[in-house]
């Protein structure tokens, strides 16, 4: 067990490692590099630019600027907004929190409706329930996560007028119940996608299941059918769901900054399209190691959750 | 004959359209309605602003906002008054283009990083899927947008960098059919024959693969046309005048009150687009999916 958690440990830093050096290769080989907004600024001459590159150390050469920035990185200092001089991380940190919640609930949603879909469909295959729930996943994975947004701000905020078209909460109110209404829609909205394929994959899971021995064995001695259902079959179909949970990170985190657009959520999706509004590089870079870093968070913590509820696992 | 000549199999007589692959996929019903839908797209989109009485980037602003079936405007107008029809099958040609040319740069791409991966596997191998993976950690989105404000847009970088996030899967199903396949027995017997690495990479395995990879292709499509719509939603991708199914609705928002048809249109048409693909990629795979026979 040990042996596996320090190796799952080490591959996450390998992988960290590599996710810097691919950040630092999109912010350096764009074209211009990242003196290019300097460029832009009226009254620049060369000799002002050579000093700015002198001064932010862009003349070393490539490798060394690499280490440097990654021992800033890894001391916490993140760079400063170019918009308003704040430390990057500092900004970082106060919208992680509305993302997070925002990601959370969402998460819960589809989990919950897509176990619900897919052990139905698996129990009852081949019916219509089944073949509409199979036809429908594919129509959400193609729905654009905005357009779905727009068309339920559409229906339910403009024309029917219950919830509210954004922000995440009503100013000057902020209660729970405040909270959770402004909740309702975005986090549906983003949990589309996830239930379509949440359900699916629960399905071929359950049907995995289904046929197995101890499943004819737990009928065959009489359990009530609910149990077999919860504790045989749910409780062995849900496992490879953790590790299917870990690899949708990223997706789920795209989809927040999306929707987080669509109804002005104030999370990390906001902040990342406002800095490229801006222009605000050291902002931008920064959101972009940080989703990947929790990507890689998320997927240790999911095959660590697996390796501790899986006894196949622990006992290796 | 040459020594490779003897390793081609028997070939069957039957015609390819009437193989047992063909058939298969043509009684997938939900695969032969998007093969269809896509068919009328492409259509649309190469013949029918031709036929159209508006041109896409004619603008009147006494028409402006002009609900649906106004006149001729089967889709009403936009906020300068530009016909909403013509714009969207104009974008149309973009946007499926885009995406078929991002389809084809990322399985180039993806199938010969996988191709080598899967073959020399060992260090080579492990190295190359790690950046596969380092890639994958990045949400899509992100990367795409952190490129896409560092670069002019035009059409073909966003199409480049749509290419450059979204390789990576094909890579993984490529190698990991490769590694598979690298053991058996025909590989080992053109090792035995003397054939060189890349006649074994691309003249026998690449042959031996080419199911997922085609199944791959036509999600990729779909994907590269749901990326390229996010990206000119969110106003960093294909730049107006230039329509694009995802720039239309760049400020579809601020009039959902008043113009709602503004944000639908676009809307509908790339869920159409992407639901099409997404169906006809299904269909393969259970139709390219030998063991489904024995069902």
């Amino acid at each position: 067990m040990l042996r596996y958690l320090l190796g799952r440990f080490w591959q996450s830093l390998v992988l960290l490692l590599l996710v810097s050096v691919i950040g630092f290769a999109v912010l350096n080989l764009a074209p211009g590099g990242p003196l290019s907004q300097f460029t832009l600024t009226p009254g620049m001459t060369q000799a002002d630019l050579d000093r700015i590159a002198t001064q932010m150390g862009l003349n070393r050469p490539l490798p060394v600027q690499y280490l440097d920035w990654l021992g800033h990185l890894l001391r916490g200092d993140w760079g400063r907004s170019f918009r308003d001089g704040r430390p990057v991380l500092d900004i970082i940190w106060g919208h992680l929190l509305a993302t997070l919640l925002l990601m959370g609930v969402s998460t819960a949603i589809a989990i919950f409706v897509g176990t619900c879909v897919g052990v139905l469909g698996a129990l009852k295959r081949y019916s219509i329930f089944d073949y509409a729930a199979t036809v429908g996943a594919m129509v959400a994975l193609s729905i654009p996560t905005f357009w779905f947004g727009l068309i339920a701000i559409y229906i339910f905020s403009l024309r029917l007028r219950w919830l509210p078209a954004g922000n995440m909460y009503t100013i000057g109110d902020g209660s729970l119940g405040d909270y959770a209404i402004h909740l309702i829609m975005p986090s549906i909205v983003l949990a589309l996608v996830n239930i379509a394929v949440w359900s699916r994959y629960m399905r071929t899971a359950t049907l995995d299941v289904i046929n197995q021995d101890f499943v004819r064995t737990a009928r065959a001695k009489g359990l009530r059918p609910r149990r077999v259902l919860i504790r045989h079959i749910l409780g062995n179909a849900l496992l490879p769901m953790i590790t299917l949970l870990g690899l949708q990170l990223p997706t789920i985190l795209g989809g927040a900054l999306v929707t987080e657009t669509v109804f002005t959520w104030p999370g990390m999706g906001r902040l990342f399209l406002d800095s490229l509004g801006y222009s605000d590089y050291p902002v931008v870079m920064g959101l972009l190691m940080m989703s990947a870093v929790l990507v890689l968070v998320g997927n240790l913590a999911a095959d660590l959750a697996v390796a501790f509820v899986d006894p196949r696992i622990r006992l290796s | 004959m040459s020594q490779s000549e003897l390793l081609v199999p028997a070939r069957s007589t039957q015609p390819w359209w009437r193989s047992r692959t063909v058939r298969r996929f043509a009684r997938h019903r939900l695969a032969m309605f998007g093969l269809a839908m896509i068919i009328v797209l492409v259509l649309a989109c190469v013949i029918g602003p031709f036929l159209l009485p508006f041109d896409d980037l004619y603008i009147d602003l006494r028409g402006r906002f002009s609900p649906p079936f106004t006149g001729y405007h089967f889709f009403g107008t936009d906020p300068l008054g530009r016909d909403i029809a013509a714009r969207l099958l104009m974008a149309g040609r973009i946007s499926l283009l885009v995406g078929f040319a991002a389809m084809l740069l990322s399985i180039v791409f993806g199938t010969v990083l996988g191709i080598v991966a899967g073959f020399f596997g060992g260090r080579i191998g492990t190295v190359l899927m790690r950046f596969v993976d380092a890639m994958l950690s990045f949400p899509n989105i992100f990367l795409l947008l952190a490129m896409a404000a560092f670069i002019k847009p035009s059409p073909t970088m966003i199409t480049l960098i749509i290419a450059a996030t979204s390789w990576m899967e094909i890579a993984r199903i490529v190698e990991a059919e490769v590694r598979s396949l690298r053991e058996r027995d025909f590989v080992v017997a053109a090792r035995m024959l003397g054939l060189s690495n890349s006649h074994i990479m691309f003249r026998e395995l690449l042959p031996n693969a080419i199911g997922p990879i085609i199944v791959a292709a036509t999600l990729t499509v779909a994907r590269a046309i749901l990326l390229e719509a996010y990206v000119s939603f969110l106003g960093y991708g294909i730049q107006p005048p230039l329509p694009s199914w995802g720039n239309m609705l760049n400020g579809a928002q601020q009039y959902l009150d008043s113009a709602p048809w503004l944000a639908i249109v676009p809307g509908a048409a790339i869920t159409l687009a992407v639901t099409s693909f997404n169906f006809v990629g299904d269909g393969l795979r259970d139709a390219l999916d030998a063991r489904s026979d024995l069902l």
